[in-house]
C-alpha cells in the first residue's frame, strides 16, 4: 500500500482510554484557562482580604496577617512547582545502558530540525511548534506555550513503558503531537496553567532556555 | 532502502529493511509490521516538517517507519 493510499487519521489510538473527555481545541484551551485564573483567585483572595481585615482592624495581629500573605502566595506556588515538575528530567532509566541513551538520542535529533536539535542538546527538551501554541517536550510531560506567550499549560504525559531511554520518551511524545496534537493535549493530563514566570522560577536551570525559546516562538 | 524501526529499551531497533522492487523484503517488512501492532505498538510515519501520521498499515513507500508504545497522561 501507498502512502497516498493512506486514508487521514482518524487520530490518536489513546483517546479511547479518554473517550469521556472531550477533544481540546481553541474554546476548551480557553476555558481552561480561564478556570485556573478563577481558581487562583479564589485560592489566594480570601487570605488576601483576611490578611487586611485582620490589620486594618487590630494591628496588633500583624504577625497573622504576614502568615495569611504568605500562604496567598504559597499556594500559587506550589501549583507552578507541579506544573514545572512535568519537564524535570527523570534520569537514564534502570534498563537503559549509556549506548541505548546514545541511540535514542540519535533518533530524536534526526526527527528535529537543525535549532530544535541544538536547543535539545542543550537542555534535554525538544520545542515544537503546533497550532494550539508552541511545545515544549519533555521525558514525561509538555508545557504548552499558547500564542502571544502570556500562558502556558503543563501536562503530564508519557509514553507507558517506564524503562525507555529518556531520548525515546521524549520521541514518543514528539510523534505522538505531530500525529493528533489536539488528541495529544486531550489524553494528557493538565497539571497547571498560568504565567510563564510563575513556571520558569521552578523549572531547573537547564531547563530554562528552552522555555525562553517557545515562549519567544509563541509571541512571534 | 525504507527501514522499520522500534523504539524500544535499546534505543531503536531496526526490525525490517525493504526497497520496493523487492517483493520478498516487502512482505517479510509487512508480516513483522503486523506482528509488532498486534503486540501493541502504534507504527508513525514522518511526513516531512512537523508532521506525522498514524498508520494503521505498512506504507511500502515511506523511508522510514517508527513503532512506539501508547502514551497515557501521569
Amino acid at each position: 500500500m501507498s502512502s497516498s493510499d493512506l486514508a487521514p487519521s482518524a487520530g490518536l489510538p489513546e483517546l479511547a482510554s479518554v473517550f469521556w473527555r472531550p477533544r481540546v481545541d481553541e474554546r476548551i484551551l480557553r476555558r481552561r484557562e480561564h478556570i485556573w485564573t478563577i481558581t487562583t483567585a479564589l485560592h489566594t483572595l480570601p487570605f488576601i482580604a483576611a490578611a487586611a481585615l485582620l490589620a486594618l482592624a487590630k494591628p496588633v495581629t500583624l504577625p497573622v496577617s504576614l502568615i495569611l500573605l504568605a500562604h496567598a502566595w504559597a499556594i500559587p506556588e506550589l501549583y507552578a512547582a507541579r506544573g514545572a515538575n512535568v519537564i524535570r528530567p527523570r534520569g537514564p532509566a534502570a534498563a537503559a545502558a549509556a549506548g541505548a541513551e546514545r541511540r535514542a538520542l540519535g533518533l530524536l535529533g534526526d526527527l528535529v530540525d537543525h535549532s530544535a536539535r541544538s536547543l535539545l542538546e542543550r537542555t534535554g527538551l525538544v520545542v515544537e511548534r503546533g497550532r494550539l501554541g508552541v511545545w515544549l517536550l519533555g521525558e514525561a510531560g509538555a508545557l504548552l506555550v499558547r500564542p502571544r506567550g502570556r500562558r502556558v499549560l503543563c501536562y503530564c504525559v508519557s509514553a507507558v513503558d517506564p524503562e525507555l531511554p529518556a531520548g525515546d520518551r521524549v520521541a514518543h511524545l514528539l510523534l505522538a503531537l505531530r500525529a493528533d496534537e489536539s488528541g495529544f493535549a486531550t489524553v494528557a493530563n493538565l497539571a497547571f496553567a498560568g504565567a510563564p514566570w510563575r513556571v520558569r522560577r521552578r523549572v531547573a536551570a537547564t531547563a530554562r532556555p528552552a522555555l525562553a525559546e517557545a515562549v519567544t516562538q509563541a509571541r512571534g | 532502502m525504507s527501514k522499520l524501526i522500534r523504539m524500544d529499551r535499546t534505543g531503536h531497533t531496526t526490525l525490517a529493511e525493504w526497497s520496493t522492487d523487492d517483493p520478498e523484503a516487502v512482505e517479510a517488512a509487512v508480516a513483522t509490521f503486523r506482528a509488532e501492532l498486534e503486540q501493541g505498538y502504534f507504527a508513525v510515519v514522518t511526513r516531512g516538517e512537523g508532521e506525522a501520521e498514524q498508520v494503521h498499515e505498512l506504507p511500502t513507500d515511506a523511508s522510514l517507519v517508527i513503532l512506539r508504545r501508547p502514551i497515557a497522561g501521569g
